[in-house]
């Protein structure tokens, strides 16, 4: 079985779906919640908030920003031009393109940082109903123990009128 | 939620994407032949020459710097509002955001063309890219038209990733709701997305991220498009005030676009459920707060020009007060202060209606303004005798009408092919009150050290 996994209506029902399947020993990082939208109320949505997303988005910035520099003055001192009386590394002007190229570092990181710790897109096969975009929530364990089914069962089952399924 | 409102709210969104009428094929063919002869006079311009246009010895920027600069402008309503409204949590943001990013994408792609139209050579446009040439000619990077490059790209790319992330969770539930050839399309698209807590998450996270980055690059733009005007010696253009003067202009005239945009797709895809009128109300007087800016901005412009009593800059500013752009300018005048300001002011007028009335006012008194900007100046320059005049020929006129087509025909494919409200959003907004106060949910945390 690659899958265990009960659909719900009500956020309160998965969020005691959940608290049962911790007490009957399953660890956070193994119980999955599917929904159609960020569900923020309840504490299930916060078991992964712990993040680097925006210290990345920071390195990606100071990324762009050294790029910015080595573009501007790298250049202008390989090519040196005269122009309206300006030295040729000519910070004023230079710090407009270090700007842009900061905040588009800092897009950059954030986006591509994003796609990689959400698994976007997801390779090999995976827990999913159709039903929850019909507005059903879905916890779940993938891959669970044969011995530990029967337990799972009572856990999912117990968390309010979960409809059971197994893949 | 329930159920049945999260399946009407969904019902609701999908039906223009799934129904299609005779009158949306008819709209879309009527909006393309517009295009296509915009293209086809593009490419008559550039196999005749340059010289078609009006633009000549001394105004050598004109009605494409013009639309350069509208179509920058009307990019200020999508990203910056949404990011802002997200930053504050305003919730009636929520049918709103995805309307107002869409006009950002398409108008920064239209605004960005207009310089390369405006080179007469446009397959020469990739020298203003950066990048290690073999005759070892790099851009300059001291000049305005450099910093276009570098802003646009960066406002433009952040705009489309703020535009496309939310989209995603939208594009796995047609995934979901759909069979046949839609359903691979937007199984694609919704790059296998299931809507894990940990994806939420991340996406939200990444959503705040870019909402606080993409404030100053808004900034930026139209600033650094004003610095294509003020780093100039030019009458009425070398003023410091510029940058906050045209960005103000831009969140204006971008507003205005929007309101008319809700407006349409109010009426012609029956969203009256989500698109209220209390939306168009705060919009309205939004649109009110920038008519009041801009209106001070302009005084203050003009009342330091003419108190200077600089020869050459009284000279510019003569024309258009009573000269031959006289009538240009007080149209402007009317258009962006006089009509605006009493019907956004009371309340009884601030209807849907209204605000559309006004906002349609305000395109075409912001466009007046960008040209208003761009010629009298070129065409009163320090020497008398380099006066001259400028008279947009066929070309330009019928160039700028099809970006107008352009807009509604890109903005219509996009209401076919993608919900222009977005769904999850909507959903999240019909959340009750939380159940929970944060003493329970820390509680809730103590179940991590039960064995």
């Amino acid at each position: 079985m690659n899958a265990i996994y009960a659909l719900y209506t009500e956020p309160a029902d998965v969020q005691r779906a959940v608290d049962n399947l911790r007490a009957a020993g399953v660890a956070d990082r193994e119980i999955t919640v599917i929904s159609s939208e960020p569900i923020e109320e309840f504490e299930f949505s916060h078991r992964d908030e712990a993040t680097w997303l925006h210290w990345i988005a920071g390195c990606g910035g100071a990324a762009g920003l050294v790029m910015g520099v080595l573009l501007t003055v790298g250049t202008e001192l390989a090519w040196p031009l005269s122009t309206g009386n300006m030295p040729i590394v000519a910070w004023w002007p230079n710090l407009i393109v270090m700007f842009e190229l900061t905040m588009l570092g800092a897009i950059l990181a954030t986006v591509i940082t994003l796609f990689i710790t959400a698994r976007i897109p997801s390779r090999g096969p995976r827990m999913y109903d159709p039903a929850v975009s019909d507005g059903k929530i879905l916890v779940g364990v993938e891959k669970p123990a044969a011995d530990f089914i029967p337990v799972l069962e009572r856990a999912l089952v117990a968390g309010g009128a979960g409809e059971l399924r197994k893949r | 939620m329930n159920e049945a409102t999260a399946r009407r709210i969904s019902d609701d969104l999908l039906r223009p994407l799934l129904n299609t009428s005779w009158r949306f094929y008819a709209l879309v063919a009527a909006l393309a032949s517009v295009v296509a002869m915009g293209l086809g006079t593009w490419a008559y311009q550039m196999y005749m020459g340059f010289g078609l246009t009006g633009i000549n010895n001394p105004v050598f920027w004109a009605f494409y710097i013009t639309n350069f600069v509208f179509w920058i402008g009307i990019s200020h309503a999508g990203t910056l509002i949404s990011a802002i409204l997200r930053l504050v949590n305003a919730g009636w943001r929520r049918p709103v955001t995805r309307c107002a990013e869409v006009i950002t994408a398409f108008a920064l792609m239209i605004g960005a063309m207009f310089p390369i139209i405006h080179l007469g050579r446009p397959w020469l446009f990739f020298w203003l890219v950066p990048y290690p040439s073999e005759r070892q000619i790099w851009p300059n990077f001291r000049s305005p038209l450099v910093w276009d490059f570098f802003a646009i790209t960066t406002y433009l790319t952040g705009s489309v990733m703020f535009l496309v992330l939310p989209m995603i969770p939208d594009f796995a539930l047609i995934r979901d709701k759909t069979t046949g050839w839609r359903r691979t399309l937007y199984g694609a698209l919704a790059l296998r997305w299931q809507g894990t807590t940990k994806q939420w998450h991340r996406l939200e996270s990444a959503m705040q991220i870019m909402a606080v980055a993409i404030i100053p690059v808004a900034v930026s733009v139209h600033t650094i498009v004003s610095f294509d005007f003020s780093m100039a010696p030019v009458p009425m253009w070398h003023s410091t005030m510029f940058g906050p003067y045209f960005v103000a202009g831009a969140i204006f005239s971008g507003i205005a676009a929007l309101i008319i945009a809700m407006a349409t797709l109010r009426k012609v895809l029956h969203l009256e459920d989500y698109l209220h009128p209390v939306h168009f109300e705060n919009l309205g007087k939004l649109l009110l707060l920038m008519s009041l800016l801009w209106g001070y901005f302009v005084f203050a412009e003009r009342l330091t020009v003419w108190y200077g009593n600089e020869t050459a800059e009284v000279a510019a500013f003569l024309a258009t007060q009573r000269g031959s752009y006289a009538p240009l300018y007080w149209t402007m005048i009317v258009c962006n202060f006089v009509i605006p300001v009493p019907i956004l002011s009371l309340r009884k007028l601030r209807t849907i209606v209204g605000c559309v009335f006004a906002s349609g006012c305000v395109l075409v008194g912001m466009w007046l303004e960008r040209f208003l900007i761009v010629v009298p100046s070129l065409s009163h320059k320090y020497l008398t005798y380099t006066w001259g005049h400028y008279r947009p020929q066929p070309v330009e006129i019928l160039i700028t009408i099809s970006t107008f087509a352009a807009m509604a025909l890109l903005y219509t494919l996009f209401a076919k092919l993608v919900p222009i409200i977005s769904i999850w959003e909507l959903k999240v907004g019909e959340h009750p009150f939380p159940s929970e106060t944060p003493e329970q949910l820390r509680a809730h945390q103590l179940w991590k050290a039960i064995p």
